[in-house]
């Protein structure tokens, strides 16, 4: 499972070749022409906005011979031009008919004869969808939408993406993603932040040393009551985040007191926020994305990306979230939190990265191969959430559901099932069927 | 003659202190390396971008709001020395082996006027760090400190590390960089 070369070459395929995958955020490209090179997979993309300010995203692989055309992290171009043989892409459609088309080849009248067909020979694009901020991705033609993809998950994400007043949007990046590079199975860092609760251990010294901002006890501010794991069955997302409940009984107490004029400006934000959605229902929680995209939605604000390199190794790519409006001095304060929580540098994340890594060392063994692995905690308890459509739940934080909903999905994919049986719109036969507590398995 | 006579000892002077405090590092000291940071630190740590050869002059991240691999103050660094103390510290447990080397140390400026009197140096830098059986990394780059000198003590008031990798390669950087 977390070693094998056969199965990853195979996940590269069924999963990264199809689902949706975050590829940036717009913030890293604000003005036509701009681009960033990014990951689906294991495949280099271009993310690039055109001149006509549409976001694209490109296969950057020449299509000669196979030459990475873009090579820079970020910069700015109407045109990519591949410095193996000179064949020039396209993204301004003033000039092509679609952006990354062939444009220009050396040679092409002489060489040959004028019968290239440049609309063929484009750069392979992808399927975008540019949510609030966030730039999404998808090979596959069939993919259902974004939202369709996501599900109940999206309240979550809005949670992350979300104005901490309330407003829809309204969220950027601070400058700069955090990439570095984990010799372990990119399913570990996935499945950790699906929901596993129960890697408190892991976490000991951060605990001790209280990076709390609130200068109290453990490494954040301590989470309102009704904080649960959520799952999706049915799409393979969960995570960690409460139970709905109207806004005016969602609790917000008072956090990063260590920071009076964080504090203060979340407290003021929290008002507005109430104000803004009263007579709404609270939606908030945190999670993994299936296949490979984790985000917090507070404490810290970040998404993150677990990009497969090979069955041993992953690159993850951390982006750090903030309001876009608030005064730089709120901002340098969550920086400093961010900073010192997360990323290779970050006193939490280096002990989560000790696991993986060395969880993925021991799987590479003789018998540590074939070992299997125990997922038994809390099955059998999780029941459908009224709340959360399409979610089960158990009550608590600590359950393996979400593990196990995930491997699930990702045997789904695995299998090379239709976006209709993927989407459950056709029954799959003899289908395995998530366990649920006894009394309610009927009900579903 | 005077003049080079004073650069030279004042050279002497400082790289002395930087090794002694590399020193401390590697031998675990942590708590005596505090003592070589002032009490208004900055230490930052810059992310790379590979970019064109034009775009050079901005392939640090350095503005004020931008991410980095470190950016902060005492307080934290104290946290982290405190975290390895803790014997918890699972990326640090059992700890790492660490070896610095420091190299081509130059004084960019001084003021021996101020008070206290300040140094700005660069110098390059290697650290390896090895632990558990088989994990063996190195870390290169260059630094630019701002040292103070205050009652014949000195303390480094500000560090800016410029790395060579534009990605992390070694997972974390549980290390004192
Ligand atoms: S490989 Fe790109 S032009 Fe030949
Ligand atoms: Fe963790």
């Amino acid at each position: 499972m977390f070693v094998d070369d056969d199965l990853f070459a195979q996940e590269v395929r069924q999963i990264f070749g199809r689902a949706w995958l975050l590829v940036g955020h717009e913030s890293q490209i604000p003005n036509p022409e701009d681009f960033i090179q990014s990951k689906m997979g294991t495949d280099s993309v271009i993310v690039t906005r055109t001149r006509q300010d549409k976001v694209v995203v490109l296969l950057n692989s020449c299509r000669h011979r196979g030459m990475k055309v873009c090579r820079v992290d970020e910069g700015k171009a109407r045109a990519f031009t591949c410095p193996y043989h000179g064949w020039t892409y396209s993204t301004d459609e003033e000039r092509v008919s679609r952006p990354g088309e062939l444009a220009g080849v050396p040679g092409f009248d002489v060489h040959y004869e004028g019968r290239l067909d440049k609309a063929e020979w484009g750069l392979k694009s992808a399927r975008v969808r540019a949510y609030k901020g966030t730039i999404w991705a998808t090979w596959d033609e069939q993919a259902p939408t974004l939202e369709a993809y996501l599900g109940g998950m999206l309240k979550w994400l809005d949670s992350a993406l979300d104005h901490r007043n309330g407003d829809s949007g309204g969220s950027t990046l601070l400058v700069g993603v955090q990439k570095f590079r984990v010799r372990c199975n990119w399913k570990f860092p996935a499945t950790n932040f699906v929901g596993d609760a129960s890697h408190a251990v892991t976490h000991n010294s951060a605990n001790m040393i209280k990076l709390n901002p609130s200068g109290k006890d453990g490494r954040r501010d301590e989470r309102p009551s009704g904080h649960a794991a959520f799952g999706w069955p049915d799409l393979g997302h969960g995570g960690l985040g409460f139970l709905p409940r109207p806004e005016e009984e969602f609790p917000r107490p008072d956090t990063f007191q260590q920071f009076p004029a964080a504090s203060n400006y979340l407290r003021a934000m929290a008002r507005e926020h109430l104000r803004k959605r009263a007579g709404g229902i609270h939606y908030q929680g945190k999670g993994t994305i299936f296949p490979n995209m984790s985000f917090h939605e507070d404490q810290p604000r970040t998404l993150v990306v677990h990009h497969p390199v090979s069955a041993t190794e992953t690159e993850m790519w951390r982006y750090y979230l903030i309001d876009a409006d608030a005064p730089d001095e709120i901002k340098d304060i969550f920086r400093h939190y961010y900073m010192t929580y997360s990323g290779p540098g970050g006193m939490t994340e280096q002990d989560d990265i000790e696991n993986w890594e060395s969880a993925t060392r021991q799987s590479l063994g003789g018998m540590g191969q074939g070992l299997p692995f125990n997922y038994a905690q809390g099955l059998g308890e999780s029941e459908p959430c009224d709340l959360m459509p399409g979610a089960v739940w158990c009550g608590r934080t600590i359950t393996e559901q979400n593990q196990l909903i995930w491997l699930k999905r990702w045997q789904e994919f695995m299998e090379g099932r239709s976006w209709d049986q993927l989407m459950h719109r056709v029954e799959v036969e003899h289908d395995a069927v998530f366990p649920l507590k006894r009394s309610t398995a009927g009900a579903k | 003659m005077q003049d080079a006579m004073k650069a030279m000892l004042q050279l002497h002077e400082v790289s002395e202190f930087l090794y002694k405090e590399a020193e401390l590092l590697s031998d675990r000291k942590y708590e005596e390396w505090l003592d070589t940071l002032a009490e208004d630190i900055t230490y930052r740590m810059f992310v790379l971008r590979n970019l064109s050869g034009k775009a050079q002059p901005s392939e640090y991240l350095e503005g004020p709001l931008d991410i980095s691999w470190f950016d902060e103050g005492k307080e934290t660094i104290t946290k982290r020395v405190q975290q390895i103390r803790t014997h918890q510290h699972w990326a640090e447990e059992p700890p790492s082996r660490t070896t610095r080397y420091l190299t081509n140390l130059r004084i960019l400026e001084t003021d021996s006027g101020a008070e206290p009197a300040l140094v700005r140096t660069r110098c390059n830098f290697m650290v390896n760090r090895n632990r558990n059986e088989a994990d063996d990394h190195c870390l290169y780059g260059h630094r630019i400190d701002l040292l103070a000198r205050h009652q014949g003590t000195w303390r480094i008031r500000e560090r800016k590390i410029y790395i060579n990798q534009s990605t992390i390669l070694m997972g974390n950087l549980s290390f004192i960089v």
